[in-house]
């Protein structure tokens, strides 16, 4: 369909969330912006293929999950921008302890294979249904919900559950629990 | 990603420190508590005008590197 006036505020409104989408994903602010704007020109230059009244947040989030993918395959995540940097892109700092809980949990968010990372933010931050979630990641609602419930427990094993050490830290996990595995 | 997803499988321990529903809430709690704190921040101006900018018939989307972030070495 043509850029109407009504789209192109609908692909505005939907901004805010695509970017905390693309933060909570590549863990970089910077990155983060880049796929949106990358995001935004993609959906501009194919708005023909979008079909009235269908879902436009999914339709932008599918191809900001796609870019990432794309992206992600090419070079590895730099792990360690992860964290100062998106603490940095918030307005309001969250006061001393409220900020450590906050380092710890996007921490171990950082930790989830991708799959679950973008299952869990999907159903569990943006308030996609799980079918949505599963179009967005071209996948079947039952993967999508066993990606969903095991994001869920091993955050709760590295979060509140001591001897998570099993997950299998990469060097840069091993260093910041400050030990190994075993 | 096929070494995620054998690393996946292995750490999947069932039973370990069972989800209740206090710990499943208190995680979907920090992570909207994440997630909103970005959505809060609302449409940069770069964006805006992006959208702006093809609003104009016959506009092609110009990219331009705004603000001149100054952490961008090495990039692409």
């Amino acid at each position: 369909m043509p850029l109407t006036d009504s789209l192109r505020n609908d692909i505005l409104a939907a901004v805010p969330s695509l970017r905390a989408f693309a933060i909570s994903l590549s863990g970089n602010a910077d990155r983060a912006d880049d796929l949106v704007q990358e995001t935004l020109l993609r959906a501009l230059a194919n708005i023909d293929s979008f079909q009235p009244g269908s879902n436009l947040p999914a339709w932008l989030f599918t191809i900001l999950r796609n870019l990432f993918r794309s992206d992600y395959r090419k070079r590895r995540r730099e792990v360690e921008d992860a964290e100062g940097n998106y603490a940095k892109t918030l307005k309001t700092q969250p006061s001393q302890n409220a900020h450590l809980e906050f380092e710890e949990f996007r921490t171990a968010l950082d930790k989830l294979p991708q799959d679950q990372r973008e299952a869990l933010i999907l159903v569990g931050a943006s308030g996609f249904s799980y079918e949505d979630a599963a179009s967005i990641c071209g996948c079947a609602v039952g993967t999508i919900k066993s990606r969903v419930n095991r994001a869920r427990s091993k955050l709760a094993a590295l979060l509140y559950v001591d001897g998570a050490e099993d997950f299998g830290p990469d060097e840069t996990v091993r260093a910041v629990i400050g030990g190994s595995g075993g | 990603m096929k070494d995620l997803k054998s690393q996946a499988s292995r750490s999947t321990t069932p039973g370990k420190g069972g989800l209740t529903p206090e710990i499943q809430s208190r995680i979907g709690h920090q992570l909207r508590a994440m997630y909103d704190d970005v959505v809060r921040q609302g449409v940069p101006d770069r964006f805006a005008e992006l959208i702006k900018k093809l609003d104009a018939p016959g506009a092609t989307p110009h990219v331009e590197n705004e603000g001149g972030s100054n952490d961008n070495n090495g990039r692409d």
